[in-house]
């Protein structure tokens, strides 16, 4: 039991890891703009079906499939901020949250017209076998998958910290018009953190894919988990995000291992909302 | 006074015969469904349009009313009509229990806590075996009298529907012209600036959202007992809630015909696409609505009533501002 419930542990931190890249780029445009991605979930999605079709056409996997599905999210992040955020960044609320929902379902339901309600998956050995480490089975695929998205998730947070882009897109996030006095454009600036955003989520899609199963409505359940993420973590926090996005995956698993797995996701709903009535600073904000 | 009711009475009027001139079982049901939506997206509009507050989990309430009028008949072999008084009870108790703490969020925060909310009422009525689990609950297959309400033609829905409209457009107008209907604006275009003047903006929010909630509820009675059938899909799906707020804001949140009009529109886009295409219709319906709304976002975020209203305005200044130049040049 104990030991299963260790099992269970590793397995749901390799998972929070990429819970954690793809949160990192939703509070990253959240801290900066204050704008709500609600298609945050569907680009992840989007990330999945890419890698598939890189599979599908040329047999290859994450190797090829990863850098594929960061660049063509990161280049849908871009089209998306220069076609739509800007503009509707400063209109009513209702349509900046109607403008990334609309967003969802157009993405959402284009993948379902085009592939199908179907899941899809790839095939288990494209990355090998299962490792035993001290008695642990690990697969590859998880390992891989939570080794990579645990680094690039620790370099964004060096990026944005230790970089002069980072300072530069940190000063637009804090006064854009002070910035732009300062000869910084906050429209590149903006720019730049919606392609590391989606980036991140193609990254992200492109490594769960390869033991998660593939459906168009995917995104609506890992948009919600990206969502508790940033609560939990604190609004704009990319450190924040990788504790939030370990400890939900851990939660996520044990709470699945221990009362049944369709009330995994209830555990992670009810959690949400207790943290944003309760506590919407997050777990490490000031009151 | 006359030419100012003459358009408004022949809008009536149609409204009235519509189901009569166009007769088919297509047509009527068409008829039936575009004001059981108006319904619906004109419960939110007082929530989502008039106070500001775009709530994306109303399909709890309209699952209320569904379940309710469902469960009557399941488990009392009552007919679905006690659905709509017992449906009511239990939206506005869950909208006076989860409102408080849910309302104090504001803006793109409150949106997501009410989309959490909605999927976790989906998620345990898909677990709970007395509401029917995933297949969900049936009413009844052959009515037994007529307050079974189970009809095989759409007409007699069609005029339920319609007197259901009149009193929900009815509360709201009367809503509106109240002092409540003040503070609601007021908090809308700024809720700092509402408190400082003295608005209760707490218990107005939370009033708003109760009857909103109310009125969510009757509409998915209605649903229910049309469909004589209710799955966690159809009851409590985020899509229904998203329908919702398309319809009011295509139309125009916040006005009182907005939600109509969006439902007149976008109902029989869907249900021709579906015709029409089949299952994989589903698809592209939800592509297109996703078109529109990012489209109405981007351009025109007031609505299409907003934008007539403005092309009126402009229609008739034109002249007018045309005369005043000439008198003003002699």
């Amino acid at each position: 039991m104990a030991f299963f419930l260790v099992q269970v542990i590793v397995g749901g931190l390799l998972l929070g890891a990429v819970y954690a890249l793809f949160s990192s780029g939703l509070t990253l445009v959240w801290g900066m703009m204050n704008i709500v991605n609600f298609a945050h979930g569907d680009f992840v999605m989007l990330g999945m079906y890419a890698a598939f079709v890189v599979f599908s056409l040329f047999g290859v996997g994450p190797a090829a499939g990863a850098p594929f599905a960061t660049l063509l999210l990161a280049t849908v992040g871009v089209i998306v901020y220069f076609g739509l955020i800007r503009h509707i960044m400063e209109g009513p609320m209702l349509a900046q949250i109607l403008g990334t929902f609309g967003l969802a379902l157009l993405l959402r339901y284009s993948v379902f017209w085009w592939f199908g309600a179907n899941f899809l998956s790839l095939p288990n050995n494209i990355v090998g076998g299962t490792y035993d480490i001290f008695g642990l089975r690990i697969e590859a695929s998880r390992l891989l998958a939570g080794a990579v998205a645990l680094l690039v998730t620790l370099g964004l947070h060096l990026l944005l910290t230790r970089t002069s882009l980072g300072s530069k897109m940190l000063a637009v996030a804090e006064d854009s018009t002070a910035a732009q006095l300062m000869g910084i454009r906050p429209d590149s600036m903006q720019a730049i953190a919606w392609a590391i955003a989606a980036g991140a989520t193609g990254l992200a899609g492109a490594l769960i894919a390869t033991f998660f199963y593939i459906v168009p409505t995917v995104g609506e359940t890992l948009g919600i988990v990206a969502f508790v993420t940033v609560s939990l973590g604190g609004f704009g926090s990319v450190p924040g995000a990788l504790v939030a996005g370990l400890l939900i995956g851990v939660i996520e698993s044990v709470s699945g291992y221990l009362i049944g797995a369709v009330y995994k996701d209830i555990v992670v709903y009810a959690l949400f909302i207790f943290f944003l009535w309760f506590r919407p600073q997050g777990l490490m904000g000031k009151a | 006074m006359m030419r100012r009711l003459l358009w408004p009475s022949v809008v009536l009027a149609l409204v009235i015969a519509y189901p009569l001139l166009f007769s088919t079982p297509f047509q009527q049901r068409l008829g039936a469904l575009v004001l059981l939506y108006a319904i619906a997206a004109s419960a939110w509009n007082i929530v989502g349009g008039y106070a500001g507050q775009v709530s994306v989990g109303h399909v709890v309430f309209f699952g209320c009313g569904a379940y309710a009028a469902m469960a009557a008949y399941a488990h009392f072999a009552l007919s679905p009509l006690v659905g709509i008084p017992a449906g009511i009870v239990f939206a506005v108790a869950i909208a006076a229990l989860v409102g408080g703490p849910t309302l104090r969020l504001s803006g793109h925060y409150f949106s997501m806590a009410t989309i959490a909310i909605a999927e976790l009422a989906r998620l345990i009525v898909t677990n709970t075996e007395y509401l029917g689990a995933s297949p969900g609950l049936s009413g009844p297959a052959v009515p037994r009298n007529l307050f079974d309400l189970s009809f095989v033609s759409a007409l007699p829905y069609y005029y339920l529907f319609l007197l259901v409209l009149a009193i929900t457009l009815l509360i709201t107008w009367r809503m509106t012209n109240s002092r409540m209907g003040f503070y609601l604006r007021a908090i809308r275009d700024s809720e700092r600036a509402a408190r400082s003047l003295g608005a209760p903006a707490a218990r107005t929010k939370l009033y708003a959202y109760m009857l909103s909630a109310g009125l969510t509820s009757v509409a998915g009675a209605l649903y229910a007992m049309m469909f004589g059938f209710i799955d966690p899909e159809s009851g409590l799906g985020i899509l229904i809630s998203v329908k919702m707020l398309i319809m009011a804001a295509l139309g125009g949140a916040g006005l009182l015909f907005g939600p109509l009009v969006g439902a007149a529109i976008l109902v029989p886009l869907e249900e021709l696409s579906n015709s029409w295409l089949g299952g994989q219709g589903a698809g592209l319906t939800f592509v297109v609505y996703g078109a529109i709304i990012v489209l109405i976002s981007r351009f025109q975020p007031g609505g299409l009533l907003a934008l007539a209203h403005r092309l009126w305005e402009r229609h008739r200044k034109v002249p007018e501002a045309a005369a005043a130049e000439a008198g003003h040049a002699s």
